[in-house]
């Protein structure tokens, strides 16, 4: 990994705080968070897809992308606090596994990327896609979306690999 | 304790210790078959596998839950619910075939560890649960929906179904995830 700064020392405070520590110590409480993390993933996850699948012209067709979108906007807020308050205590417990995880950094990279792209581009989409048919860059919308997404979890799920 | 529990397994009818025998015998022949050897071996196919099971989560029970969340009178209220239910169903449904072909193949990579673990029998127990609440829901109240699909009362029974469901398929979430720890090894 080529960073600018040396990150592994910031890594190892992360690691020795005591969210970490206690984390680590625990047997179970590291599965418990992780089932947590797992429930928001299929809320987020189902949430953007009924939103994206909409724009694709499939799925809850009867209703605007734009309606849909402001009835699911809490859900998937609160899926992505819970996502990120479940996330980090995972994170601080192994912090040094993961800065040495490639799986790891593509998450974060990927994830920063797909927050930035949901809360502008899509967001602002959406909240004009008002009529019936979906012009194409809503269809390229809803692919670099699901795309985006798709690379976050799928990167994610791979940090226990590797 | 244990004495008490070898008697009252000894007592057991004869009947009753031949299935255990002939389900133990058929999971290690599953255990010694070539897919499941294959898929316990392989380096990269088992974590693909596992990965589309964990991801399909999301199309799977991102619906259901989208529209449990809708009886539950939770989300997307001005939206008739049998509008929410069919136009979502056969993602659902196609999201379960997926679930059930890439959790079959985990089950078959270790098919006697996996009937041994607590988590995996409950998780197995929740599923058959969770389809009956969903078959009585299509079976009863689902079916005059056209009575309440746009009123802002949801029947309790209606309520009642998605709030089970959500709790059962998150119970089955947890018990999948914990069954991978090796706390019954």
């Amino acid at each position: 990994m080529i960073l600018p700064v040396d990150l592994l020392p910031l890594f190892e405070w992360f690691e020795d705080t005591s969210v970490g520590v206690v984390i680590r110590e625990s047997l179970w409480l590291f599965p418990v968070i992780e089932c947590f993390h797992l429930l928001a993933l299929a809320m987020i996850g189902g949430n953007i897809l009924v939103v994206d699948l909409r724009l694709l012209g499939l799925g809850m067709r009867g209703q605007t992308a734009a309606a849909l979108a402001r009835s699911m906007h809490p859900w998937l807020v609160g899926g992505l606090a819970a996502m990120v308050a479940t996330g980090v205590p995972m994170f601080l417990s192994e912090a040094i596994k993961c800065y040495y995880s490639p799986p790891f950094w593509y998450k974060m990279g990927f994830f920063v990327l797909a927050l930035a792209f949901t809360f502008t581009v899509r967001k602002r989409f959406t909240a004009k896609a008002l009529a019936d048919r979906i012009p194409i860059q809503g269809k390229l919308i809803a692919l670099v979306s699901l795309g985006l997404w798709f690379t976050v979890g799928f990167s994610g799920r791979w940090i226990a690999f590797y | 304790m244990a004495s008490a529990r070898s008697a009252l397994l000894f007592e057991a009818g004869a009947g009753d210790r031949c299935l255990a025998v002939s389900l133990q015998s058929v999971l290690e022949v599953l255990e010694a078959s070539v897919p499941s050897v294959a898929i316990r071996e392989s380096i990269l196919f088992y974590p693909l596998v596992e990965t589309t099971h964990v991801l399909t989560l999301c199309l799977f029970l991102g619906m259901t839950s989208t529209w449990d969340l809708r009886l539950a009178g939770c989300a997307l209220r001005s939206v008739p619910v049998s509008q929410v239910v069919n136009r979502l169903f056969p993602w659902a449904i196609a999201g379960f075939v997926v679930m059930v072909i890439s959790g079959g193949m985990l089950f078959l990579s270790g098919p006697v560890r996996a009937a041994d673990n607590p988590f995996f029998r409950v998780k197995m127990v929740m599923i058959v649960l969770a389809g009956i609440n969903a078959f009585v829901f299509h079976r009863t109240v689902f079916r005059w929906v056209e009575e309440w699909d746009e009123s802002d009362e949801i029947p309790g029974r209606a309520r009642l179904a998605g709030i089970l469901s959500l709790v059962l398929w998150a119970v089955v979430v947890i018990c999948g995830r914990m069954q991978a720890y090796n706390w019954f090894d």
